[in-house]
């Protein structure tokens, strides 16, 4: 390992308001390095990282590159230094091609003409040094969102980045994406690159980097090499206590409330679900593993209301039902938590009450008109009673961290005791403590007698608390397996679709 | 500097935000009115003056304001709900003709109890129809409603033209283009005898008021609202997407006719091709100047009638052309919206 250092970032701090954002931080990379800034949800991560590449002014502390000091407040003079950032919402315009997105703002704008074929070179010759294939034509707004941060880290490195910050680089990625971008990342930095990315998942973290420092409410509390921490303990620094996630105990299921058989969902002439079959046990969790985009969101849209079937049937407690709608759904008692939960889940400019009764107007309102006082008091008691910090019944959800808005989401479910509880992704993006919380919910659920439909494509979280799992791929289901009877190495051949030998059905 | 959304917006903020932003559109205007070599100050109270000035000002103002009211109502409820109907204009006139034709031909000699909420009816259903068609081109193909309803703006508008160069054409105009002349049971009671103020103001308040509370006190206002603010989420938590749209474009497009027929049965009596001054587009500006909120709309109306009737007066008095007005009425709705923003967003280093 060289020792050469690159950024020196000297007793940084930031205030806004009231939140010391950032306190007095101090932190080096070297050459070649890989740093992972690990933190929860509002540790300073971003705000650092904003500090360094010149969209903050710090208070007080400077930053230098090569030795030479920033100057403060200038993503220009970032650029020129060799900061390229990457960040969580890719800045790039989805009509241009790919390389007219590299080329955006690194030629001169009094230029009349544009050298596109010396940039092709460019790009193409840095695609090939680091490995990045992506086409230069392709217009952004057709790629995969993979593809989509490969041509951002692209753009950075066009700008001859030697140091490249990844704010939360995998939030929006697949598995198997991740898994490629982390030996992407190995390669830069062998190739002389220094990188920082910010997560919040241990397991990335721990995989890729050689070096990890843990903010925890804008101060930096520790600083360990990979080799010389666990999991456990970077866990305990992120959060400032010991936190475990729940694991489920033994029980014994009753009976069966929802059952599929050979159910297909067609759109665009493309079938989404293929004959699926399911069947789906009071106070049992059934996972559903998959990557994402085999069919788990048709899955849950169809459950929860917002799709018809185009064959197949579904049983409810018994009874064939035809498409569920929305209203079937919440009234007869199945809790939906759905994957996107700002996008589904919330309506962000209206208030906490509102989202909690929307689902549920006919139960809180009279003759049309809204029962406001009974929704603001069934709101108060899903902050009360699942601990939503952050607002009250009146004030808009769009000021929720991501935790406290799916506890409420988690709450207007669980409060009426749902017989059937969809969770999509329940915990998906949320850092460590809200995670064990989520979990801790739902096993709660499963003891009172909630069946629960658990699609994730998280294994830890699958593994944790289903009681069989079943594999989505390409719209179909696998035959359900004992959550004890498998191993991690086995359901990631299942989520491959290799699931013939496997079979026997419960 | 950077933008920053606020948290909380205080009561104090949304009130004062419309005020600042008349007060720094009048400051702005104020410089074209130095430039073209008038007193500002003095040319403001020539505005106000002749606005309210008298008895004949006053009710003139308030008659203007009547049908900007519910143009503006129109435009608001359509916007609350993302549904962009740009066609208030054309929706207008189709209210007007549809409302003066029946009065004609099918209603005359019904008394007047029976026969103006019939006509009010006819108009209102008008304007509708003429918003369900851009509708459910959206609904059904994903036609853009901006471009389809402005557009109708000039179908609508030609339509009439034709109609009233045509079969409904006044055999005693003397060849003006114009309709017959509604039945007399047919027009509206004034609210103050000799003047031009009739009831339609009353009504207009009225249903700001009732729009008011359906948005907020109803299982539909919260579901209209919901739809408009984020239609996915809207979908999950089951409110009928179409259905809520139909309904948003019907009490729109119906206020838009209803706001043509007020025009016709209370003011002229028949309808020309310049009934409007352009009520269905200034209830555009109306809308957003109150931040489409339905009382607010009763104050902004107010004020752009202000300003039209105003700068009549002030350009006769000091030679100012009248255009002051449209500048004035278009600087508050910038000048809105800027501070419409800052209500969201504070400024931070």
């Amino acid at each position: 390992m060289m020792t050469e250092t690159v950024l020196d970032i000297s007793n940084v701090s930031k205030r806004f308001g009231d939140n010391l954002a950032n306190d007095d931080i101090s932190l080096s990379l070297a050459k070649g390095e890989i740093v992972a800034l690990l933190g929860e949800n509002g540790a300073g991560k971003t705000t650092l990282m904003s500090i360094l590449f010149g969209h903050y002014v710090p208070d007080t502390g400077s930053v230098s590159v090569m030795g030479e000091a920033l100057p403060p407040g200038k993503p220009r003079a970032a650029i020129r230094a060799g900061i390229g950032m990457v960040h969580q919402h890719f800045s790039l315009a989805p009509n241009l091609t790919v390389l007219e997105n590299v080329m955006t703002g690194t030629e001169n704008l009094w230029s009349l003409g544009s050298n596109v074929s010396a940039g092709r070179k460019k790009l193409v010759e840095i695609s090939q040094r680091f490995g990045l294939k992506v086409d230069p034509d392709a217009r952004l707004g057709d790629l995969s969102v993979g593809e989509q941060q490969r041509v951002e880290i692209l753009k950075a490195l066009y700008n001859d980045a030697r140091i490249l910050v990844l704010d939360e680089p995998t939030a929006v990625l697949t598995k198997l994406e991740a898994e490629t971008l982390f030996s992407t990342l190995k390669d830069m930095a062998a190739q002389g690159l220094s990188l920082i990315f910010i997560s919040h998942k241990l397991d990335e973290v721990m995989a890729t980097a050689d070096r990890i420092v843990v903010l925890r409410g804008g101060k930096l509390v520790a600083e360990r090499r990979a080799g010389d921490t666990s999991k456990a303990e970077l866990a305990e620094l992120m959060v400032g206590r010991k936190v475990t996630r729940p694991l489920r105990e033994a029980s014994t299921p009753g009976e069966i409330v929802l059952e599929a058989a050979g159910v297909t969902v067609r759109s665009g002439g493309v079938d989404r679900l293929k004959a699926v079959d399911f069947r789906l046990r009071a106070g049992e969790v059934l996972g559903i593993i998959g990557v994402s985009g085999n069919g788990q969101a048709v899955l849950a849209q169809l459950l929860s209301g917002t799709i018809g079937r185009t064959a197949g049937d579904l049983v409810l407690f018994g009874k064939g039902v035809g498409d569920l709608t929305v209203a079937d759904a919440v009234a007869n008692g199945i809790g939906r938590i759905p994957e996107d939960r700002n996008r589904d889940g919330a309506i962000g400019e209206m208030a906490i009450w509102e989202n909690a009764v929307l689902e549920r107007l006919p139960e809180f309102s009279k003759a049309g008109l809204v029962d406001r006082k009974a929704g603001i008091g069934f709101a108060q008691k899903i902050i009360d009673g699942f601990d939503v910090r952050g607002g009250t019944p009146t004030s808009r959800i769009r000021l929720l961290s991501g935790g406290n808005m799916q506890k409420l989401i988690l709450g207007r479910n669980l409060i009426e005791h749902p017989k059937i509880l969809l969770a999509a992704q329940p915990a998906r993006g949320l850092d460590e403590g809200a995670v064990a919380a989520v979990h801790e919910r739902i096993l709660e659920a499963r003891r009172a007698g909630t069946a629960v439909l658990l699609i994730s494509e998280d294994l830890d979280e699958v593994m944790a608390l289903a009681d069989r799992i079943q594999a989505i791929v390409g719209g179909r289901l696998s035959p359900s397996v004992n959550a004890e009877d498998v191993d991690a190495q086995r359901l990631g051949l299942m989520m491959a679709g290799e699931w013939e030998d496997t079979t026997h059905a419960v | 500097m950077r933008f920053e959304r606020r948290e909380h917006r205080s009561t104090l903020l949304v009130i004062a935000t419309p005020i600042l932003a008349v007060v720094a559109a009048l400051a702005i205007a104020g410089v074209l009115i130095a430039l073209a070599g008038a007193p500002v100050f003095q040319a403001y109270w020539k505005i106000l003056t002749s606005a309210f000035g008298s008895r004949l000002s006053a009710t003139e103002t308030l008659t203007r304001a009547s049908p900007l009211i519910l143009t503006g109502l129109a435009a608001a409820v359509a916007f609350r709900a993302r549904l962009w109907n740009i066609g208030g204009e054309g929706q207008f006139y189709l209210g007007a003709i549809a409302a003066s034709a029946a009065s004609v031909h099918l209603f005359a000699g019904l008394p007047s109890l029976l026969q103006i909420p019939l006509l009010f009816a006819v108009g209102a259903v008008a304007g509708m129809v003429l918003l369900l068609v851009p509708l459910s081109l959206r609904l059904r193909f994903s036609v853009d409603e901006v471009v389809t309803t402005l557009l109708l703006n000039f179908v609508a508008l030609l339509f009439v033209s034709m109609l009233i160069d045509g079969v409904l054409k006044d055999p005693a105009a003397f060849g003006w283009p114009q309709s017959e002349a509604v039945d007399a049971a047919a027009r509206l009671p004034k609210l103050l005898a000799r003047s031009r103020l009739h009831i339609g103001l009353g009504i207009a308040v009225v249903i700001a008021f009732l729009i008011y509370f359906v948005q907020t006190r109803t299982v539909f206002g919260v579901q209209s609202r919901a739809a408009g603010l984020n239609p996915s989420g809207a979908v999950f938590a089951g409110v009928p997407l179409g259905r809520t749209l139909v309904i948003v474009a019907m009490i729109s497009g119906g206020l838009a006719g209803l706001a043509g027929t007020i025009e016709v049965l209370g003011v002229k009596g028949y309808v020309t091709t310049d009934l409007s001054p352009g009520y269905g587009y200034s209830g555009i500006v109306v809308a957003m100047l109150a931040n489409l909120n339905p009382l607010g709309v009763v104050l902004a109306a107010l004020f752009t009638a202000t300003m039209f009737v105003g700068a009549d007066g002030m350009s006769r008095s000091m030679g100012i052309p009248t255009y002051i007005a449209d500048v004035t009425v278009a600087l508050s709705l910038l000048s809105m919206l800027v501070a419409v923003f800052f209500t969201q967003y504070r400024i931070r280093r």
